[in-house]
């Protein structure tokens, strides 16, 4: 609804504008680009892309889009015609666009359908029920044509909103998890097939290297966490720590599209939700008699401590959710502002001597931080994996 | 001056947060300065302990967001 009203006030101030500005909408080129948002650059490096960029080349993606109204559409990125370093297309194919890198939908109907090209885009803030949110527009035959957000999954719980489009394409974090998981699965077999082959022999190459850390988790975590039913559960928690830790790893690789996986909320909420259903469907009757009627306590305390417990059956995946989205975000974004201090030293180009300085700071900061990043990606992993393990475990535990 | 009460959430949460895996750090050295030998065992309660006091300071943050 708010959006059919301030597309009007938009064409009515594009129009107003006709006479200044010839065949743009009023939209700055990037050479004359507003003051340096070390917020948004970060912003914009963290969220998931429908392009892959390794150092200065791009990568098309396939896009896989479905809005009601219009239906499926398969298409590469490759229609929209990427150029620049900002991932803004200029061309719009069936009424979708690419900004920033993202694909987004022209919500307006009366936007003409195959492809055409569009000049430029247009960033703002607009209010909705008293929170604010970004808005964009497009520019097309000099009109600004308002933009959905781009497509989410947390059901506008992000002040996102709820979108007329669905994404489903493989974007910049499918890709990278297709090419993990591919990894992992060729290392892991080659390993297996080591194991069946070199019996009663030392273990050679990346053997002896994936041992060690076998033998960890399976002994520190999996056995002292699960107890005597460990081996049920190996696969599971294996999977958790090595794929976890790889898209870690990955997305700290410099110039290599970095891919933020492990920093995305979809990401983590699904690795949640397997070990919420893990849990849940093999928790026995202890299991489920400490949670609703915890034995061996005086009632009065049970009717305070059951509504907690149970609480507590879907606070834990969203603790595990949240605390491996945010850790890895806040690495990113630290180490993002970091480098942007070149660009406030340099007071965007204004000033050498401070842009020098900044430079000289930000890597070496970002040098300690990318340090510290990587024992944050060994750690997470862990944890993600220590705790899904000792739920499991709680799950399981025969009565003591 | 214009922001939110949402922003003095956020710290005060963090305070907590630092608080309590400051306690089980300091703490964990204690013990481990006691009994060297159980090194190991006392280094995985402590982080999971840590990632459980983390977990209480998300959940302030996310209240905040979506509040």
């Amino acid at each position: 609804m708010f959006s059919v009203f301030a597309q009007h006030d938009d064409h009515n101030h594009a129009e107003a504008n006709d006479s200044g500005h010839e065949e743009n909408c009023g939209i700055e080129h990037h050479e004359v680009a507003d003051a340096y948002n070390p917020g948004g650059v970060a912003f914009h490096h963290i969220s998931d892309q429908n392009i892959f960029t390794i150092g200065p080349w791009y990568f098309n993606l396939p896009c896989i889009l479905y809005a009601p109204e219009h239906g499926w559409s398969f298409f590469s990125s490759k229609k929209f015609h990427v150029h620049g370093t900002h991932g803004d297309g200029t061309l719009a194919f069936d009424g979708y666009v690419i900004h920033s890198g993202v694909v987004m939908r022209v919500i307006d109907a009366s936007f003409p359908m195959g492809e055409v090209e569009v000049a430029g885009f247009k960033e703002g803030i607009e209010v909705v029920d008293g929170t604010e949110i970004n808005s964009y527009s497009v520019c097309y035959n000099n009109e600004l044509y308002k933009l959905d957000q781009e497509s989410a999954v947390d059901g506008g719980l992000f002040k996102r909103g709820i979108t007329s489009f669905y994404d489903f394409s493989i974007t910049k974090n499918v890709l990278a998890m297709f090419i993990v998981a591919l990894l992992l699965g060729w290392m892991f077999l080659s390993i297996a097939k080591s194991y069946r082959t070199r019996v009663g022999m030392a273990p050679k190459g990346i053997q002896s290297f994936i041992e060690p850390i076998h033998n960890f988790i399976r002994d520190d975590v999996a056995k002292a966490m699960i107890g005597p039913k460990y081996e049920r559960y190996m696969p599971f928690i294996m999977s958790l720590f090595f794929f976890i830790l790889a898209l870690n790893l990955v997305g700290q690789i410099p110039f290599f599209g970095n891919p933020n996986v492990t920093g995305s909320l979809a990401f983590t909420i699904v690795l949640a939700v397997f070990t919420f259903v893990v849990t849940n469907l093999h928790g026995n009757a202890n299991y489920w008699k400490h949670v609703f009627w915890m034995p061996g306590i005086p009632w009065p305390v049970k009717i305070i401590l059951t509504p907690v417990e149970v609480m507590g059956v879907f606070l834990k995946p969203v603790t595990l959710t949240v605390r491996l989205f945010a850790n890895i975000t806040a690495g990113h974004i630290v180490l993002l502002s970091f480098i942007g201090l070149t660009f406030i030293f340099g007071d965007m180009g204004q000033s050498v001597g401070g842009g020098v300085l900044g430079a000289v700071v930000g890597v070496l900061l970002g040098i300690f931080m990318s340090g510290i990043e990587l024992l944050v990606a060994l750690l997470q992993a862990f944890i993600f994996a220590i705790l899904s393990a000792s739920y499991i475990g709680a799950a399981v535990a025969d009565d003591h | 001056m214009t922001g939110t009460i949402i922003t003095i959430g956020f710290g005060l949460a963090v305070i907590g947060a630092g608080i309590g895996v400051g306690y089980i750090g300091g703490k964990a050295m204690d013990a481990i300065a006691r009994q060297p030998e159980a090194v190991g065992d006392i280094r995985a309660n402590m982080l999971i302990m840590a990632a459980l006091i983390e977990g209480v300071a998300l959940i302030a943050i996310i209240l905040g967001y979506i509040s």
